[in-house]
């Protein structure tokens, strides 16, 4: 019996449900894909896993210092786990995830359809998934065919002699520089592309001038990459050269400089925390005006002092060297740039301040993430301070205080504005929203574990307590402080935990986001959710900083302010 | 599919932006140049430490001849380029065949230069640290020689076999930007080894 | 000064006071401890007023434009303003300068001081995982407990440490004298200390060295004048010669243990490990970490990486009776 299609239904080519594909099929196109939102996940997602890698291993190590002279990890494995906590936590979950939104946000928020140099992007990431394996892969070829391995246990800057093969005989060390080289490649492959695509990939009209701040930030980001990552590739070059040739750069007993390497590697390292942490502010810039309702206050003032951090932070490497013995010359010129720092950051943290000011401030879980960020970010600022006094630094240095100073800036400012921009984009990514509810639980376990872990970690730095110790004496008074640090470690893992949850679950069950679930500006929230692999059907064109506004408020459009 | 956000403007404004092959790589040279200044200063700050001999005075020339023929060949490269341009793919492959000549010539001397220094002067990159810095610094140029070599000679293979059309001049420019840099440390690598290190 | 008043209340709102084993920077005993104390307690108070400005405009904002449920409006678009962004930019700056000019002199009133004829010279060496220290005007050599005569206001009699390193970078840290100071292989470093009062001051190396950098702990005696010149004078001597041990010294010298250690006067002249000569007069053993008693001694020589995990002297390998006897012998080595 002969029925009548509908002519629709002829039409449309795609079926309403695609067929189950096999697991080979779905697990082939990701590994071949060129799709920078793929791209962007993986990236997301290889930093999660190290994320979780690296949070055990910090749970670790406080377990050990909970109470002094505790065997419960023996010297060498706590040497180990530091050497792997920093590099991980730095090179192989920080770059990565903050890579991953770039990559996934910046094509969508300048209204392109890719990024400008796609397979540059797979082999960008690639690599640098390889270097964090070949990290790890240290646990079982460390030795070489000796033994069962060991993981690096040099501490995540190295510093020379430690390194050279008298110090630090077998492989592990070996593996280390590689997997940092490789890392190093493959986040100057992503800059490339980042900068690529934001000067040649943008829609029409939008102007320098126009683009997000988040895209300025990752632009600035990127170039700062060029100039502070590289000095760390050819300090790597060096060291393999000394450990596999027998060159002599940072060997001390030819009259090699061990204070050459750790010049290389903070000119490198400390750039490195902005590029850390200029991502974060990326996503405040974002996320505060949407939940305030109003626009970013200040614009110019916001990609401006994001360009002077940028050029200033090439000026300050040395304060992590006050101990050294620079002399006071150079002590003097590092105390007086690292405090001018301030000045631009300061500028950064008043202007969201005002961009609250007035507004019509909505507390979700993202905004209470962006909120922590900013209280957090500015005691991380007050405490930078302190340690830019080379005098008091002479105290801190390589103390506990440090250790606090830059996991505030590192977990209390970035990983912060991390989780915020989850639950701020995590409906754009997937199409559902994240749970409110759990989210809020999320935050305010997260908060409270996360201050009184690192809040009470100033103490023991102030009463004499040195970084990188497996164990401490018992008459020092740092037991009682070492405890409370190491039970907010449980506090923030199980906030973690949840937020891990939460992400699970929301994938199936949570509710459905619809394009725009903010009523927010930027491009990204013109197209579906998740958007489709060309990401827009049609190239926007765009006239003013906050298209969406526009486009909502025709009577009123931003152009007319700018 | 969703609301666009398209706001009308006037059509006649020219949306006109920047090569990407241009502006990649310009990156790519601003973070080489990065890799290039750590070595140097390494070279630098190590001038006269080595606790043991050689010294760059006693077994360095000035290899004057083959820097002549790199510098010039950022000419050469230059005017394969305009010919592409100009779609004279004949002149393109012959400017093209001479730029990988005269880098030819500079990688030889370099390389006899290195035999000389290794089986008659007794310097090897572990001797010392003018060692460790000389053979590190310049064999981190003559790497990059001999990627841009390699990259030109792909040029010149597609250019002999008439692939290339002057839709490539943009690809050819980028690279010859690359081999202009190439030639650009070329003069710091000399000042400093050949002129300050002596 | 009140702003000094609010960084005390700051710090005395946590116990760093000086009970025995303290190594608060907030409880300085010495002429460096107390100028970077009085510089922490400008840069707290001034950290402390910007926080509380900051912080309190914050928590005003969050509550004060907190989003009503019954209000959907928008609120008023503002998009900047260059006269407020230029106010937050100089006023920062002028506390800047006014900081930096703060802390430069302490810089160089510490670090360029000029040093009195009547100072006194110690060369400091770390090891791997130990401390050496060199008298070059008396020509004593000890390890692990430094001695330095207490300075006198008045009349200044302060200690210049002249510091390298053997092999890996250390870090020289007594909160209460001085900021800390690395010793580099190949690099010289100077600091100095200047404690007016007698007591025992202790540390621990503050830059990772290897495995058992935990444990390279610092103990510093000042001592009165006489106190010192006693010291002195018994450590100028050469090692004790007891005939009731004789058994342990030959044990002593005919094992590994001269090709590292030396006891002056006798054939061990070993630079690899601690000087040896007057261990038993020392308070600890293994760097401060081991109270030096017989049986701690005993059992440090019988595995030393049963107590210090890394330490680089090796396992002696000696049945019961020779461990016994070399005890006995470097128990006799006051």
């Amino acid at each position: 019996m002969a029925t009548q299609t509908p002519v629709t239904a002829i039409l449309d080519k795609t079926p309403a449900s695609p067929p189950r594909r096999l697991l080979f099929q779905v697990l082939h196109d990701w590994l071949t894909t060129l799709d920078h939102k793929k791209i962007g996940l993986m990236y997301i997602v290889y930093a999660l896993i190290f994320l979780v890698i690296g949070g055990l291993e910090a749970v670790l190590m406080r377990i050990q210092l909970a109470i002094p002279n505790n065997h419960f990890v023996s010297p060498e494995t706590f040497n180990r786990l530091f050497t792997m906590h920093g590099t991980t936590m730095v090179f192989f979950v920080g770059m990565p995830i903050l890579f991953g939104f770039g990559n996934y946000l910046i094509p969508l928020m300048i209204g392109a359809r890719d990024m400008a140099f796609p397979r540059l992007n797979a082999f960008s990431f690639w690599i640098s998934a390889f270097g964090g394996t070949l990290l790890y892969f240290s646990y079982v070829g460390g030795s070489g065919l000796y033994g069962a391995g060991s993981a690096p246990d040099v501490g995540w800057f190295a510093y020379a002699p430690l390194t050279a093969h008298v110090f630090s005989p077998g492989h592990s060390t070996d593996y280390w520089t590689l997997a940092v080289l490789l890392s190093g490649v493959g986040t100057v492959g992503t800059a490339v592309n980042i900068v690529a695509t934001t000067l040649c990939m943008r829609c029409p009209g939008m102007k320098l001038s126009r683009m997000p701040l988040l895209v300025w930030l990752y632009l600035i980001t990127s170039f700062m990459v060029f100039v502070t990552i590289s000095p760390l590739t050819a300090a790597q070059i060096m060291l393999m050269l000394d450990r596999y040739v027998g060159s002599h750069f940072f060997d001390t007993q030819a009259g090699g400089s061990a204070v050459l390497w750790m010049h290389f590697f903070w000119i490198f390292g400390h750039p490195e925390v902005y590029i850390l942490v200029l991502p974060a502010f990326a996503f405040a810039n974002e996320i505060i005006p949407v939940f305030s309702r109003k626009a970013i206050f200040g614009y110019p003032a916001m990609a401006a002092a994001s360009v002077c951090i940028g050029f200033i932070s090439l000026s300050v490497w040395a304060h992590h060297m006050f101990t050294v013995g620079m002399g006071p010359g150079a002590n003097t010129f590092f105390t007086l740039s690292t405090m001018i720092i301030s000045v631009p950051t300061g500028i950064k943290i008043f202007n969201w301040l005002a961009t609250l000011w007035g507004g019509k401030i909505q507390f979700t879980t993202a905004m209470l993430f962006a909120i922590g960020f900013l209280f957090q970010f500015l005691i991380a600022g007050l405490t930078g301070i302190m340690l830019s006094v080379s005098p008091f630094n002479w105290q801190l240095s390589a103390s506990y205080f440090v250790i606090a100073h830059f996991h505030y800036v590192l977990v209390g400012a970035i990983l912060f504005m991390i989780f915020s921009a989850f639950y701020y984009w995590y409906p754009k990514i997937t199409g559902r929203m994240l749970n409110e509810r759990l989210g809020k639980w999320h935050f305010w376990l997260f908060l409270i574990g996360f201050h009184l872990t690192f809040d009470f970690m100033h103490i023991p730095g102030l009463l004499g307590m040195p970084r990188r110790v497996y164990t401490y004496e018992a008459d020092r008074g740092w037991m009682m402080w070492n405890m409370i640090v190491s039970s907010g470690a449980i506090v923030q893992t199980a906030g973690t935990l949840l937020f891990v949850f939460n992400m699970v679950r929301s994938y199936f069950k949570g509710a459905i986001a619809g394009a725009d679930p903010w009523d927010a500006w930027t491009l990204e929230w013109s197209t579906t959710s998740p958007p489709p692999e060309y990401n827009f059907a049609v190239t926007p064109s765009v006239a003013s900083r906050r298209p969406l506004w526009d486009l909502k408020h025709p009577e009123d459009p931003d152009g007319n302010y700018e | 599919m969703s609301e666009t956000a398209v706001i009308p403007h006037s059509p006649t404004e020219v949306w006109k932006l920047p090569s990407r092959g241009i502006v990649a790589m310009a990156c790519l040279i601003l973070a080489e140049s990065a890799i290039f200044i750590i070595f140097v200063v390494a070279y630098v700050f190590y001038i006269g430490k080595s606790v043991s001999g050689p010294t760059p005075r006693e077994v360095l020339e000035l290899p004057i001849f083959s820097s002549i023929c790199l510098l010039s060949s950022s000419l050469t490269v230059h005017f394969a380029v305009s010919a592409l341009h100009d779609s004279k793919r004949g002149m393109c492959s012959l400017w093209l065949g001479l730029t990988v000549l005269l880098g030819g010539i500079f990688l030889a001397a370099t390389a006899r230069e290195w035999y000389q220094l290794i089986y008659h002067d007794g310097l090897t990159i572990k001797t010392n640290l003018f060692g460790t810095t000389y053979y590190s610094l310049v064999g981190l140029h003559a790497t990059h020689v001999v990627v841009g070599l390699f990259m030109l000679s792909l040029a010149l293979l597609f250019s002999l076999r008439g692939g290339l059309t002057s839709n490539h001049t943009e690809r050819l420019e980028v690279l010859s930007l690359y081999w202009h840099f190439v030639d650009a440390v070329w003069i710091v690598v000399f000042l400093v080894v050949y002129v300050l290190g002596r | 000064m009140s702003t000094h008043r609010i960084g005390s209340c700051l710090a005395a709102s946590i116990p760093f006071d000086s009970a025995h084993g303290s190594t608060s920077v907030f409880s300085p005993a010495a002429t460096p401890a107390h100028a970077i104390y009085s510089l922490s307690m400008l840069v707290l108070s001034i950290t402390a007023a910007i926080f509380l400005v900051v912080a309190g405009l914050l928590v005003y904002v969050l509550i004060r434009y907190r989003s009503r449920a019954s209000d959907t409006e928008e609120p008023t678009q503002i998009y900047g303003s260059n006269q407020i962004e230029l106010s937050w930019t100089v006023i920062p700056i002028l506390i800047v300068v006014m900081l930096f000019l703060a802390t430069a002199r302490v810089i160089f009133a510490t670090e360029s001081a000029p040093k009195p004829v009547s100072a006194m010279d110690v060369t400091v060496i770390g090891h791997q995982f130990w401390w050496e220290y060199r008298y070059p005007g008396f020509g004593v050599v000890t390890a692990n407990e430094l001695h330095i005569p207490v300075s006198d206001p008045q009349h200044p009699t302060p200690t210049y440490l002249t510091m390298s390193s053997a092999d890996t970078d250390h870090s020289f840290w007594i909160p209460r004298l001085a900021g800390k100071m690395d010793l580099i292989p190949n690099k010289i470093n100077t600091m100095w200390i200047d404690p007016p009062a007698t007591g025992l001051y202790l540390g621990q190396c503050a830059q990772y060295c290897g495995t058992q950098h935990a444990k390279m702990l610092l103990r510093v005696y000042a001592d009165s004048p006489t106190d010192f010149a006693a010291w002195i004078k018994h450590q100028q001597q050469p090692a004790e010669e007891n005939a009731a041990v004789a058994e342990g010294r030959t044990v002593f010298q005919h094992n590994a243990c001269i090709s590292c250690h030396s006891v002056a006067g006798t054939v061990a002249t070993g630079r690899f490990g601690p000087d040896l000569t007057h261990v038993a007069s020392r308070d600890t053993i293994a760097s401060g970490a081991i109270v030096n008693t017989p049986a701690n001694v005993r059992d440090f020589v019988s595995d030393p990486s049963h107590l210090k995990p890394g330490a680089l002297m090796p396992p002696m390998h000696l049945n019961d009776h020779d461990l016994d006897a070399v005890t006995a012998y470097l128990m006799t080595l006051k």
